[in-house]
């Protein structure tokens, strides 16, 4: 087991629930933890025992995949004991309501629930009853930190920074907790944020945001630095929000031929998981300015900082 | 090559017009036998007034899908019976217009079949149904100039915000029939006289409900909004207020609303059932009050052919609409002989507006313009017979009567496509 580096303590709350949550201070600090971490993860021995010792519950009211087990990976990694609740079996499906089950794994003891659930304001509710650190996995159409944190952190070690920076998010906001936690995290730290769709598919006031709005590719790419896709779920674009499929891929698909509006180097991201053919092309998914796959490493390492600022409060450790 | 007709009257003025490669090369007093040149062939106007083309933003057509009612090549021989140079057809026919190829189809065969220009508006809804949204981008892309569910409001809010919402960002005008569809379910309009004749009435505020609501949609979404036909005096105040807001709005009125009235329908005549149903007197003339002072943006002929079997029934059970095409002159000259309306106008509301509504060439006459115009006699009297229309089917709602004016020569891009001889 190779030595960690000094980690200064510094996230200022007990629970990472939104974007909106940290400062423009710690973000840089998080992302520098993170880093660390990569380096770790890119490492043969990649198991540390910061964590030994504590317990980190999964709690995925909504179905996940890649964030799930990029928390899995990050808790056990640290050495924690991680316990992924299937709430389709549970109790939950029998009826318990939100707080009886944060109640119920209260009483266990954990040290980490990680949670997603369909409801906007959920997490929050349940960190206000329970007395370990939450994360919050994605709360309906609210916030989305650690993908935020993924992002940015995929973004900044390609480009060293993430003022200045053209952005443009592309796709589903109206939908989107992702959206809104990179609208946040990227406005907060001097980036210019875009967004880009059909007026059906932008939440209402979202120019208050800090953030651009326009309703085509070719002006809403014009010069950006990095052009981050949105998932668009299929039954949106049969004609309630968007017309059709094939319409919505001609309009606001990102194909080659699109991607030249932006900066010969562009970024393309996307968070996951891709309609390929609706809104990316896989010419460009799988292209050279794609990193797709990065963010996906990026994500256990973002989680692992994470994890570890949040061990490090002194709250229930 | 060139050719000249000289000796006319215009809404405002009066000399010749001189066209050339089916464009205009002059026009006015300077156009004269001498200025023109021996070498260009001449027509006489003997005093006829030269008027650009009607553009007809109301068309039904049966193509395709039941061209025994009407196909875009009998329907273009009516226009131009009427001096309609440019018809807009609705999407209503089977399937319904609401996608890129179907507006491709009846781009296609109307550039086979029809002799005067045509352009299709797209469904808002698939298949006019009101539930989701049409392809309204690559319908706009395939040549589509507006989007409407045609004899259909589309009643859901929420549905018609996101479209509007959507149409606004590719620019497209949303047109819509104004009819509360849980309300206006009678067959004519909701009176004494329909009391008096034991049918069930469809009430004004019915259209005035729907065209209230639409407009708050169009505060909440800034979208280009049209009301296809408004038929009552309500209409015209909110229709007065929302334009006085500021709103992107307009509205239209077909001809028969302007020039019948509820009375009309007499002992159930069926060519005489309408959506929206003909109204009161009073109603008639506030909408003649609306076009006079620029509230009713533009007249439409709501041209809509049906078969005998569908008409010839009785007054409840019969279908909707009249055909109007090869009256729509005729009918809006009476306007010009009985209700003081200037022809300046009339040309205006027929041409120029729905021409800059829809952002379509022509509709005014100008040098280098396209060379779509009619000559018109308003004097002219005519007894309108089945046996003399061109349309296929016979629902007018003028037959067996005279009226007093008439197209008497209708061209388009300098082709004569059509000659009245009596």
């Amino acid at each position: 087991m190779t030595k960690l580096p000094e980690r200064p303590v510094f996230l200022k709350s007990a629970h990472l629930l939104g974007v909106s949550d940290l400062s423009p201070l710690e973000i840089p600090k998080l992302l520098d933890l993170a880093d660390i971490y990569v380096e770790v993860n890119r490492n043969a021995d990649k198991r540390h025992a910061i964590l030994s010792g504590l317990t980190q519950v999964n709690l995925f009211f909504e179905p996940s995949t890649r964030t799930q087990s990029s928390f899995e990976i990050a808790g056990k990694r640290l050495g924690a004991d991680v316990m992924n609740m299937a709430v389709s079996t549970s109790s939950v499906s029998k009826g318990e309501t939100l707080l009886d089950t944060a109640m119920t794994i209260n009483a266990m003891h954990p040290d980490f629930l990680v949670v997603r659930h369909q409801a906007s304001g959920a997490v929050e509710l349940l960190a206000q009853k329970v007395s370990c650190a939450v994360i919050n996995a994605g709360d309906g159409q609210h916030e989305h930190p650690t993908q935020a944190l993924l992002d940015a952190l995929t973004i900044r070690r390609h480009f060293g920074r993430l003022e200045g920076l053209e952005i443009a998010i592309c796709g589903d906001v109206f939908h989107s907790r992702v959206a809104r936690s990179n609208i946040h995290m990227l406005t907060k730290m001097g980036a210019h944020v875009r967004v880009v769709g059909p007026s059906t598919l932008l939440p209402s006031g979202i120019d208050k945001f800090g953030c651009t709005v326009f309703h085509n590719m070719k002006d809403g790419l014009a010069g950006a630095d990095v052009v981050m896709m949105l998932r668009l779920q299929l039954e949106r674009m049969s004609g309630t929000f968007v017309p059709s499929q094939r319409e919505y891929y001609h309009f606001y698909g990102l194909t080659e031929e699109k991607l030249k509006y932006a900066k010969p180097k562009a970024l393309v991201m996307h968070p996951g998981p891709m309609n390929r053919g609706v809104e990316i092309d896989s010419s460009v998914a799988d292209g050279a300015q794609s990193v797709i796959r990065e963010q996906v490493e990026m994500g256990v390492a973002v989680r692992m900082a994470v994890l570890d600022a949040l061990s490090r409060k002194g709250h229930n450790a | 090559m060139k050719k000249a007709w000289l000796n006319a009257k215009f809404a405002t003025g009066e000399g010749g017009l001189l066209i050339e490669h089916g464009r205009v090369l002059a026009i006015g007093n300077d156009v004269t036998r001498d200025s023109v040149g021996s070498l260009t062939p001449i027509v006489d106007c003997a005093g006829k007034v030269i008027l650009p083309g009607i553009v007809d933003a109301r068309v039904f057509t049966g193509e395709p899908g039941t061209d025994y009612r009407e196909t875009l090549a009998t329907a273009s021989d009516a226009a131009a019976a009427g001096g309609v140079t440019t018809m807009i057809v609705m999407p209503n026919t089977e399937p319904a217009i609401d996608d890129a190829a179907m507006v491709d189809y009846i781009l296609r065969r109307a550039r086979d079949t029809a002799k005067v220009r045509v352009y299709p508006m797209g469904t808002i809804t698939k298949g006019a149904k009101g539930e989701l949204i049409s392809e309204i981008g690559l319908m706009k892309s395939a040549g589509a100039v507006a989007i409407t569910d045609g004899v259909r409001s589309v009643a859901n809010a929420n549905i018609l915000r996101r479209a509007m919402m959507y149409a606004k960002d590719f620019d497209m005008l949303v047109v819509q029939h104004v009819e509360e569809p849980t309300l206006a379910t009678g067959v004519m309009n909701n009176s004494e006289a329909s009391t008096r004749l034991g049918l069930s009435g469809s009430h004004a505020m019915a259209e005035v409900m729907m065209l209230e609501r639409d407009l708050r949609l169009v505060e909440m979404t800034k979208c280009k909004y049209h009301a296809s036909q408004i038929s009552c005096a309500e209409s015209v105040e909110v229709m007065r207020r929302a334009k006085q807001k500021g709103l992107p709005v307009s509205c239209g009125v077909s001809i028969h609303h302007l020039v019948l009235n509820e009375n009309d329908i007499g002992a159930y005549r069926t060519f005489f059932k309408l959506s929206p149903p003909l109204r009161s007197e009073d109603d008639r003339r506030a909408l003649v009050a609306g076009l006079a002072d620029g509230t009713i943006d533009i007249i439409v002929s709501g041209h809509n052919p049906q078969s005998e079997d569908t008409k010839r029934l009785p007054f409840a059970e019969a279908a909707f609409g009249a055909t109007g095409l090869e009256t729509l002159m005729s009918a809006a000259l009476s306007l010009f002989h009985n209700d003081n309306i200037s022809l300046q106008k009339l040309s205006q509301a027929m041409s120029e507006a729905p021409a800059q509504l829809l952002g379509l060439e022509g509709g005014k006459l100008k040098i280098g313009g396209a060379a779509d115009f009619i000559a018109v006699d308003p004097n002219r009297s005519w007894l309108v017979e089945p046996s003399s229309l061109y349309s296929r089917s016979k629902n007018s709602p003028f037959e067996h009567r005279t009226l007093e004016g008439r197209v008497i020569e209708t061209v388009v891009a300098g082709t004569v496509i059509f000659n009245y001889r009596a």
